[in-house]
């Protein structure tokens, strides 16, 4: 590929995305095995996020490599003021690859302007998440077998939700239906329909989720987030707007599958969980296979 | 006399005349194009009454001739400004800017927590829109729109 980093998912063709995907599925099949010996990984979390550095700590473990880094900046030199850039340009030195969150919108593209070796954005504030979104994508063919003409309906926070807008923008490219269900106050920003608009793509909108949920291939639910709100009394009328039951799925299509990005708190009841329709457990350990093809890309071994 | 209309900035004999500035953005039209630094002769008016555009400015520069590429850096701040070029005391070409596709250290990005706020990192949008003006930011990919359109 192009650029070497992995910075934001529209800096992969569809082709590239593919490819990623394939070899996704070769990792699945054979998930341990030497081929990054002798590699050093850094994991520099300059905000906490146990589900996803776990995620790319296990997915380089398996393959042979080590990982050096730090998982909260209290504990790293950023304490001390050291800018991104030293620490950036420090780093880069001991490893062969950085894998870097950051809590500063496009502090994962600076970082891979200065970094001599590739970076991967495993998300930078509120702007991307790229791994999120092909460990998505993965489930998503895995689970339905191809990636074209889906429909697939978004649940919960549409207006904040990074990872929902991440893989909308991404699964347009396969000639997808969206059913967009959310509360007014967090409705779809006019700014991606606008992109849907243009690519003449179909979507509908609905505060409804029972009236679009029977024709969905994919069903992906979202945490509303509390920090969110400046005005508690708007988050409690909408946090609980909407919770998917397991009799809600009585009349779903056979292959539908329930993704979410996980953490959940309580807009999947855990009543959902034995129905053979949830998959966002899968989903995290397609996460683990979706980032061994994602370094193994980047460092050019497969 | 030929003229009876006396100039309010004298002429120049050689040099780029930049007319039809907004009078309240002269001073960041002399900061992006560098007028503060160079030596050479410059005189500006500015307040001065104008038929089409409320109160405009003009900058007259003796002895300096501008690329397309550095002059249409102040279409962000002075979108209808129009280049005289003078040789021998006569206009001998009649430009106008044009907003450029790409713009780099001009701008800064209007999201708070964009990185290019934080650390010392030029700026640098894709413009999206040239009217009104829509910046899209090379590190945030959030968009500065006109209104909130700040030159660094």
């Amino acid at each position: 590929m192009e650029t070497r980093s992995l910075v934001s998912i529209d800096d992969l063709t569809t082709a590239e995305i593919l490819k990623i995907l394939k070899l996704a599925a070769a990792f699945e099949k054979n998930p341990v095995q030497d081929i990054l010996r002798g590699k050093v990984v850094a994991t520099l979390f300059f905000e906490p996020s146990t589900r996803t550095r776990l995620s790319f700590e296990s997915a380089v473990n398996k393959l042979g490599g080590k990982i050096i880094g730090f998982t909260d900046s209290s504990t790293s030199s950023v304490t001390k003021g050291e800018t991104l850039n030293d620490t950036i340009r420090t780093v880069n030195n001991y490893v062969d690859l950085i894998v870097m969150r950051h809590p500063i919108e496009g502090s994962a593209r600076y970082a891979s302007e200065i970094s001599t070796v590739p970076v991967v954005n495993a998300g930078d504030g509120a702007n991307q998440h790229p791994t999120q979104t092909l460990l998505d994508l993965y489930s998503i063919m895995k689970t339905q077998g191809k990636l074209e003409n889906l429909n697939i309906c978004m649940v919960g926070d549409l207006k904040y939700g990074r990872t929902v807008h991440s893989l909308m923008m991404a699964m347009s490219r396969w000639n997808t239906s969206f059913n967009f269900v959310a509360p007014d106050e967090l409705k779809m920003p006019d700014e991606y329909k606008f992109y849907l608009d243009n690519l003449g793509l179909k979507y509908r909108e609905t505060t409804d989720l029972n009236s679009v949920i029977d024709k969905a291939d994919i069903v992906y639910m979202t945490r509303v987030q509390k920090e969110r709100f400046s005005d508690p009394m708007e988050y409690e009328k909408v946090k609980n707007a909407y919770v998917l039951h397991d009799y809600m799925l009585a009349d779903t299509k056979p292959g539908m599958r329930i993704l979410h990005p996980l953490p959940r708190v309580n807009e999947i009841n855990p009543d959902v969980d034995s129905n053979e329709k949830a998959y966002y457990f899968e989903q995290a350990l397609n996460g683990v296979f979706t980032r061994q093809a994602i370094i193994c890309t980047l460092l050019g071994i497969k | 006399m030929t003229d009876p209309k006396q100039l309010l900035v004298s002429a120049i004999e050689s040099g780029t005349v930049i007319d039809h500035i907004p009078a309240v953005t002269l001073f960041k039209v002399i900061k992006i194009l560098g007028l503060d630094k160079i030596k050479n002769q410059i005189t500006f008016g500015t307040n001065l009454e104008s038929k089409t555009d409320g109160r405009k400015a003009i900058i007259k520069i003796a002895g300096k001739f501008f690329q397309d590429d550095d002059i249409n850096r102040i279409a962000l701040v002075a979108p209808q400004a129009k280049l005289n070029i003078i040789k021998d005391y006569k206009v001998v070409e009649k430009r106008v800017v044009e907003v450029p596709d790409e713009v780099s250290a001009i701008a800064k990005c209007m999201n708070p927590k964009c990185i290019t706020n934080f650390e010392k990192v030029t700026t640098r949008f894709k413009v999206v829109s040239k009217k009104p003006v829509a910046l899209k930011c090379h590190y945030c990919e959030k968009i500065t729109d006109q209104e909130r359109l700040e030159i660094i």
